[in-house]
């Protein structure tokens, strides 16, 4: 199957010409129980023209079809990592790798990731080889409380990488945002407002003068104008808050800008207005691991977070954020693993593992509006994965993983350095020669 | 081998110390007139608190020193280990834990935590953990900045940890003595310490010392300036260890008054401990040529690391390390988020495991120390996927006995064997999945955590009144 596999892959051009089938597979659809079936034993998959066109058990063969023997292992959707600095940060501590955010720059809302994203960076291979397919390249605020537009990436090796540029916009409130604005939690709302009214003045009236154009502009008529999707509800509005306070002021806005469409990150203390955000109807991203009161504004932070808010009827995607140490894409079937395993501490709220799955494909893949990704569904995009275990265990990993149908390589530069020195004997020439 | 004999004989001696010091008076053989440094002026005052006689009975134990025992028993009495088996004595009176499909195991210890020095919540005024007023500080100690009050600690003691070791930062290269601590919450910090530990020297290499003093244009700005700068102060070290000999030689003979004794320098004392083979060094390192250096330093100077931490490249030099005797404390997958951790891999821990180098998990995280046994089940996967044989009772030994050599406690805790401390967790299911959580902690025979009851889930006085009190963390 090995041999199959990599031959695909090393053929693989943005399209597939034969159609795959995937047999014998334990399919976790990550649709959501009561709206289809979560698991389908024995199901088979028909792939073809980078979409699943079928899953069922007893499904026919096409002609002509490579056959992939799943032999009982379980497949599952495409893991989709929201948010993520993919494509924008090589190394975290070595600036000129860094284009997540601009501390210098007059801009803000302006700023568009999808012009530094490096589909050369190291960091596809080592996720992708972990099972995450799409992920969201989100900025971080720099001098101001809006970071810029975001975009959605495809992990597929022969690319293309950026399939939706400007998807949403991100911006940081609660602590951080009170810092970036001069200070205050009033300060960063004062900026926030000033900012969004002038984008419902130039909605109303393209010639409106909206903002100056020298540098220390209160507001610049390019953020504005980058805005006005925000304003439509046509991108969502990722926002990085964790009090619950400061949840409930982002949940007023709706009021002042009703098309809006936020987006809760962090939200470690969402689980005390869990009513309220699913009343509101936001989706919240948080981490499954958060228990600490590392601040003031996360004090409440529990485990049972997401179980909370599941409960409510929030949509809840696990992402990789930061406040855990060593936090990565590549882990989040093992935080997912961790929210299923809160349910069974008594006292402890998680989350079923058909739940748990949903939170880190369907949800986020709904989160970023992509509707024909996080599920394994006729009709869907065909990125999938195939485990050699227990998808959400830490000690499984995927054997092969497909995206838009294209087998993916599944090596990367630390498997490369793995077998460079895997053997440590001297021999006729240094470790860096090709043996 | 024979740094495990160093590191054994550094913790008796340091044991022999702790229990003569219950006495009011002074080491007896010592002539009353020769003036010492005090190996232990700030001694442990850490009290078991009551435990009852307790079995458990048919679990898989995985024992800590690399055994494992299917459908086992396990006596914990006077604190101690008193049985284990495949079938232990039942006394009368004895609780009986009836945990047929449950895991038992040594207590885990992690090598590298912040817990206290850095406390949550993390405000500027609770960063106690960088004493960045010099490269070489190896006067501080991580425990004068410890916050007894740190909620992290009772998340450590519900992930299964019963010792860790408080470390100062990285920003120096000398950056204080560690501390190794127990997760049972004290009014003083001197209510937490581990009894009789050796105290250790943070010291680091790499990026930290020479970013934060290179940016005050002040040496050390380059490595080779962390390489001249250390060399100094070991120098520094080795002749003032040399003035204290000679000095303890003339007064032992009764030709020197206390009046001829040396000043006190108490960043030396640190040093000349290391030297002395009392403290040990944990180093801060993640490049395989940078650990090199520092061995070939320890050499010139006569003295002996003990353990490389983060050592994200120790897989380049793992027979090296073997041969020197020198543990790796590590992640499991941590990489990519500085220049010298690009190379980090997920088969590390593996591959110094399988060169028969010194494996050790560590956390460096709050939030991390709480699931050390689920980043052993990641390099055990990522081992097994390089094609290497690793048992999960071999693992547990990267999470207790290993670590408990580093810190020199592994005469007494680490492994569950009769006679070493009670320090014990039992896992609600097989501990390296990720479903798995402890539930039951003992430390020292006494049951400090037990997940279903609240009276046994203590809660940092931080915590009391605030939002989201009282729900399970």
């Amino acid at each position: 199957m090995k041999r199959v596999l990599l031959t695909m892959a090393l053929a693989a051009a943005p399209a597939v010409a034969a159609p795959i089938a995937i047999t014998g597979a334990t399919a976790h659809t990550a649709v959501a129980s009561g709206r289809g079936e979560e698991v389908i034993r024995n199901a088979t998959i028909i792939i073809d023209n980078g979409r699943i066109t079928a899953i069922g058990t007893g499904l026919p063969v096409p002609a002509g079809a490579t056959v992939i023997d799943a032999k009982g292992q379980p497949i599952t959707p495409g893991i989709v990592a929201v948010p993520s600095d993919l494509g924008l940060t090589e190394v975290g501590g070595v600036r000129e790798t860094n284009d997540g955010s601009a501390r210098s720059s007059p801009y803000s809302a302006a700023l568009d990731m999808a012009a530094a994203i490096n589909p050369g960076s190291l960091h596809f291979a080592i996720y992708r080889m972990a099972g995450v397919t799409r992920a969201a390249a989100v900025p971080d605020s720099g001098n101001a409380l809006f970071g810029g537009q975001g975009a959605v990436l495809s992990l597929a090796a022969n690319g293309p990488t950026v399939t939706r540029p400007r998807a949403f916009q991100f911006v940081e409130l609660g602590e951080a945002g009170a810092r970036l604005a001069g200070g205050s939690r009033p300060a960063a709302y004062a900026q926030l407002i000033d900012l969004l009214d002038a984008a419902k003045r130039l909605a109303a009236n393209p010639a409106a003068n909206v903002g100056g154009d020298d540098s220390g502009s209160l507001v610049k008529r390019r953020d504005v104008e980058a805005l006005l999707p925000v304003l439509s509800g046509a991108q969502a509005l990722m926002v990085h808050v964790e009090r619950a306070a400061d949840i409930l002021e982002v949940l007023k806005l709706k009021t002042r800008y009703p098309a809006l469409r936020p987006v809760l990150v962090g939200a470690r203390e969402a689980w005390l207005v869990a009513g309220q955000i699913a009343r509101a109807g936001v989706p919240v991203i948080t981490h499954s691991l958060y228990d600490l009161p590392n601040d003031f504004e996360g004090l409440a932070a529990s485990r049972n977070n997401a179980g909370h808010l599941q409960a409510a009827g929030v949509t809840v995607a696990f992402g990789p954020l930061g406040g855990i140490g060593g936090t990565t894409p590549v882990n989040l079937p093992g935080y997912a693993g961790n929210a299923v395993g809160q349910g069974n501490v008594p006292g402890g709220k998680g989350l079923t593992k058909g739940q748990a799955l949903a939170a880190i494909t369907a949800n986020p893949a709904r989160i970023l509006g992509l509707a024909d990704t996080g599920t394994l569904e006729a009709g869907k995009r065909a990125d999938l994965v195939l485990w050699d275990g227990d998808p959400l265990e830490l000690m499984s990993a995927p054997v092969a993983v497909w995206i838009d149908g294209a087998a993916q390589p599944m090596t990367s530069r630390q498997t490369e350095l793995a077998n460079r020195y895997k053997a440590l004997g001297r021999t006729d020439l240094p470790l860096q020669y090709p043996r | 081998m024979r740094a495990m004999l160093l590191l054994g004989l550094a913790g008796m001696a340091l044991a022999t110390a702790a229990a003569a010091k219950d006495k009011p008076k002074d080491v007896p053989a010592s002539p009353p007139d020769v003036v010492r440094v005090g190996k232990d002026p700030w001694p442990s005052q850490y009290k078991p608190y009551p435990g009852q006689a307790t079995v458990i009975r048919g679990a898989t134990i995985y024992d800590g020193a690399g055994r494992r025992i299917d459908n086992g028993m396990i006596r914990l009495e006077g604190g101690k280990v008193a049985e284990i088996g495949q079938s232990v004595a039942v006394p009368e009176g004895a609780k009986l834990i009836e945990a047929q499909g449950k895991y038992v195991t040594a207590g885990i210890i992690d090598i590298h935590s912040h817990l206290g020095v850095y406390p949550s919540p993390g405000v500027q005024a609770h960063s106690d953990g960088n004493e960045a007023t010099s490269p070489a500080r190896p006067e501080v100690w991580a425990e004068h900045s410890v916050w007894p009050q740190d909620p992290g600690f009772s998340r450590a003691l519900a992930g299964g940890i019963t010792a860790l070791h408080a470390l100062p930062g990285s920003a120096n290269l000398f950056g204080g003595r560690g501390v190794t601590l127990k997760p049972v919450y004290g009014r003083s910090v001197q209510e937490m310490k581990f009894p009789g530990a050796p105290y250790s020297l943070k010291m680091a290499c790499g990026e930290n010392p020479k970013r934060v003093y290179g940016g005050r244009n002040q040496l050390p700005s380059t490595r080779m300036g962390n390489i001249a700068y250390a060399r100094q102060l070991w120098s520094d070290a080795v002749a003032y260890k040399r003035r204290w000999d000679d000095y303890t030689r003339r007064a032992e003979a009764g030709s020197a008054k206390p009046t001829d004794a040396p000043r006190r320098e108490l960043a030396l004392d640190t040093l000349m401990g290391v030297l002395n083979g009392e403290i040990l060094v944990q180093n801060h390192c993640y490049r395989a040529d940078e650990m090199a250096n520092v061995i070939s330093m320890s050499r010139e100077f006569g003295y002996k690391v003990t353990a490389f931490h983060h050592a994200v490249e120790s897989y380049k030099i793992a027979d090296m390390l073997k041969a020197e005797g020198i543990c790796s404390a590590m992640w499991a997958d941590w990489y990519g988020f500085k220049m010298e951790s690009y190379d980090g891999i997920r088969e590390n821990i593996a591959l110094v495991n399988a060169a028969g180098a010194c494996a050790i998990v560590h956390s460096d995280d709050a939030n991390g120390i709480q699931r050390l046994n689920q980043e052993a089940a990641k390099a055990i996967a990522a081992g097994r996927r390089l094609g290497l044989t690793i048992t999960p009772e071999l693992a547990w030994t990267w999470l207790s006995l290993n670590p408990a050599k580093g810190l020199g406690i592994g005469d007494r805790t680490g492994s569950l064997e009769a006679g070493k401390a009670a320090d014990v967790v039992l896992w609600s299911a097989e501990p390296f999945s990720v479903y798995a959580r402890p539930t039951h902690v003992w430390i020292d025979g006494a049951l400090m955590y037990d997940w279903g009851d609240p009276k046994r889930r203590p809660t940092a006085d931080f915590e009391l009144g605030q939002p989201g009190a009282g729900e399970v963390k």
